[in-house]
């Protein structure tokens, strides 16, 4: 092996001054590899073309002034109509005042027919041939709450009867382990119980999904598909509005309705009338009448992570 | 500092020892050659397999909402144990003065550094949106410091790099110039790295067993059986490094280190055989929802069965190994094949074990107890191939850079 101490032999600079034909074979072999290297991860390219300066530069949801915010909006409205032929308006809905908004679901009444997880769906711009949603109903038997013996996968027709229905979504705990994972503050609670995304501030951990007790949270593992005649064109920033590949999100009470006086999609599309939504401050709600006089429970309340979403039996 | 005058600015003299080491690590035989042509080449296939994930979207790994974490971080949590397995080099050395093992404790810190580019390269195939890694930078991004168990990692795991970056680069540094270390610039690094090194590996364990809605994870004893499934991993992998040194290169005194680590891994085996045992003794004897996910690892659960050949491997190669660590005749020189292949079976089963066996029953069942399974797609297997590769070359390039001041150890 060569000495380390040897002055009269030592280069200050190997590739300069000793260009001898060694020098010569190993900075002919470098730029075959950098060359290679250059070549492997082409593919790059053509992902660095579907995204701008603007994009990459983009800061935080909460860190944007209003000018800046205004040009972000302006900028997905015309993405979306640059990549999915739809002209759509994004909002920014903010929490109203003196709301705190809960659900409740009579399991009495709820059947499995499942169109809320179909009226989820076509709302929040989910990807068409994943047919994804951000509910999930699951076939129990009767007798247990034991959700290993249910299904989510079930077919015929419903309701069956020896089975009970338990829908779950996103259940906008007060405890969220999923805001607490976050490596990058890229989800955090909003004040009228919501938890929301920044889809242009998230990496794409998917810490998130794996701390959701609920399976609330979904990926997205390619660009969402969706048909420009079926693109709901009413969005918002951290709601409906389609997503880019890479990101996670999540059920947010449909803020883009709800926050603007509306019910969630899912509660217009149950035919049984299971569905109950509202803000649990207004002591004139239904909501909180019910809360006040069911049975109600929570799902997996020995976690601590305080649902604001309920369940009840007639 | 050193007394000895200073001729040159050490801002100037420290990249040309940089550059000197990069020379000299590429030169080397023909057989050097061909590993290094074959390592770039598999690297090749896996930097290009990501572009390709990050061009078409992560939808071409086999990863699903219901397993949303695969085969990369399963690699990345068995490299953390590994980046702290070479810990167990320094801890005889530097807390019990062992004189045999100072001369090559710079191997464990060097198969650190590899294992730890390694797992920052993991972790960044697992982002869906590597473009947007900025976010994550303390200062630039928004840093979840100190509610996110995965901003500790950052920071402990790229601590971690520095640390042994320092101490690797000081020590070598001081052999180039001809200069004797000065033992206030590495030994309290030295001391730190090694509470460091442990703090990685439970900080790592921390990102799982935190999850309350994953029972499989959410057990007290994760952290320390990550542990001792590291100060197994980590030795065995370098007593064959050091045996294949013993073969290629001029470097002598490897004996003594590779039987004081072949002591070592006899006790931490059989702990980690033991916390195993006592994890199924509470699982399966309790019974109970808890122990879906270990009935789904180890059995099978409702006929779906993927990680089962796996499992049952690992334990296999585990309870061989530990026999074979047992057997005093292991360190004869005439039965060194036997070690090999003893330390080989203990990587490999721990590398199943920390890896597949660790990461996929945590989503199987998922929280809503459904069973979707997961099975590496082609694409993951390349760009797990090709980030493997890249370590292999740091830490060849990292050896062989050592490899003058190993030959010659101080007096």
């Amino acid at each position: 092996m060569t000495h380390t101490e040897d002055p009269p032999r030592q280069p200050s600079l190997p590739i300069v001054e000793n260009l001898s034909r060694r020098a010569a074979v190993k900075g002919g072999f470098a730029t075959l590899g950098a060359a290679a290297f250059v070549a492997a991860i082409s593919p790059l390219r053509h992902a660095a073309k579907n995204s701008s300066a603007a994009e990459f530069m983009q800061q935080h949801y909460k860190e944007l002034s209003p000018e800046g915010k205004a040009a972000v909006i302006a900028r997905l409205e015309s993405e979306a109509k640059e990549n999915y032929g739809a002209e759509v308006t994004i909002a920014d809905d903010r929490p109203i005042p003196g709301t705190k908004f809960v659900y409740a679901i009579n399991l009495s009444v709820c059947n499995g027919n499942g169109k809320c997880v179909e009226a989820c769906h076509k709302e929040n711009n989910h990807d068409r041939s994943t047919n994804q949603s951000y509910i999930r109903v699951i076939e129990m038997p009767k007798g247990t709450m034991d959700m290993e013996q249910g299904t989510t996968t079930y077919t015929g027709a419903v309701p069956k009867d020896d089975k009970f229905y338990l829908p779950v979504q996103c259940q906008q705990c007060d405890e969220p382990p999923c805001v607490d994972v976050c490596p990058v503050k890229a989800t955090w609670k909003e004040e009228d119980g919501i938890v929301v995304v920044d889809y242009n501030w998230c990496i794409g951990c998917r810490y998130c999904e794996a701390a959701c007790p609920y399976h609330a949270r979904r990926f997205n593992w390619k660009q969402p598909e969706v048909p420009a005649e079926q693109v709901n064109p009413d969005q918002s920033y951290l709601s409906n509005r389609i997503r880019p590949a890479g990101v996670v999100e999540k059920c947010t009470y449909c803020l883009h309705r709800t926050r603007r006086g509306k019910l969630p999609a899912c509660l217009e599309a149950c035919p049984t009338g299971a569905r109950v939504f509202g803000n649990i401050l207004d002591p004139q709600s239904s909501i909180r009448w019910i809360l006040e006089n069911k049975r109600v429970y929570i799902l997996k309340e020995e976690l601590g992570t305080k649902p604001a979403f309920f369940y009840y039996f007639d | 500092m050193s007394s000895i005058p200073v001729k040159e600015s050490h801002l100037t003299r420290y990249p040309k020892f940089l550059g000197r080491s990069l020379w000299l690590a590429t030169e080397g035989s023909f057989g050097f050659y061909a590993w290094m042509t074959m390592l770039t080449a598999l690297f090749l296939v896996g930097a290009n397999a990501w572009a390709h994930q990050v061009a078409g979207g992560m939808i071409s790994t086999n990863m699903t909402d219901h397993v949303s974490w695969g085969l990369y971080i399963a690699n990345f949590t068995f490299m953390v144990g590994l980046a702290a397995g070479g810990v167990m080099m320094v801890i005889p050395a530097y807390l019990y003065h062992d004189r045999k093992m100072h001369d090559v404790v710079i191997i464990g810190e060097l198969l650190a550094i590899a294992a730890i580019v390694m797992c920052l390269f993991f972790v960044l195939a697992d982002l869906g949106r590597p473009d947007r890694f900025w976010h994550l930078i303390p200062g630039i991004g928004k840093f979840n410091f100190p509610i996110s168990m995965l901003t500790w990692d950052v920071i402990v795991l790229n601590g971690y790099l520095v640390l042994n970056l320092h101490i690797c680069g000081y020590l070598l540094y001081m052999r180039f110039l001809g200069r004797k270390p000065n033992p206030v610039w590495y030994v309290p690094f030295v001391m730190l790295s090694i509470v460091w090194a442990i703090s990685i590996h439970t900080v790592t364990a921390f990102l799982y067993c935190g999850l309350g809605g994953r029972p499989f994870w959410n057990s007290a004893l994760l952290a320390p059986r990550f542990l001792a499934s590291a100060f197994v991993s980590g030795p065995a992998f370098i007593i064959v490094a050091m045996l294949l040194m013993k073969r290629l290169t001029k470097v002598r005194g490897l004996d003594a280190p590779i039987s004081t680590l072949t002591g070592i891994i006899r006790v931490t085996i059989l702990i980690n055989l033991l916390m195993v045992a006592s994890e199924l003794f509470t699982e399966f004897y309790t019974g109970g929802a808890h122990v879906s996910a270990a009935k789904y690892l180890f059995f099978g659960l409702h006929g779906h069965t993927a990680l089962v050949p796996w499992t049952w491997t690992a334990i296999g190669l585990n309870v061989v190994a530990a026999l074979l660590f047992l057997w005093p005749g292991i360190l004869a020189t005439r039965h060194r094949w036997m070690l090999a292949a003893a330390c080989a079976m203990a990587f490999v089963g721990t590398w199943i074990e920390k890896g597949m066996g660790l990461i996929i029953p945590g989503f199987i069942p998922s929280t809503l107890h459904e069973i979707v399974e997961y099975a590496p797609s082609q694409l993951e297997w390349k760009v797990t191939v090709g980030i493997w590769a890249l370590g292999l070359m740091v830490f060849t390039v990292a050896l062989k850079t050592a490899l003058p001041s190993l030959n010659q150890p101080a007096e």
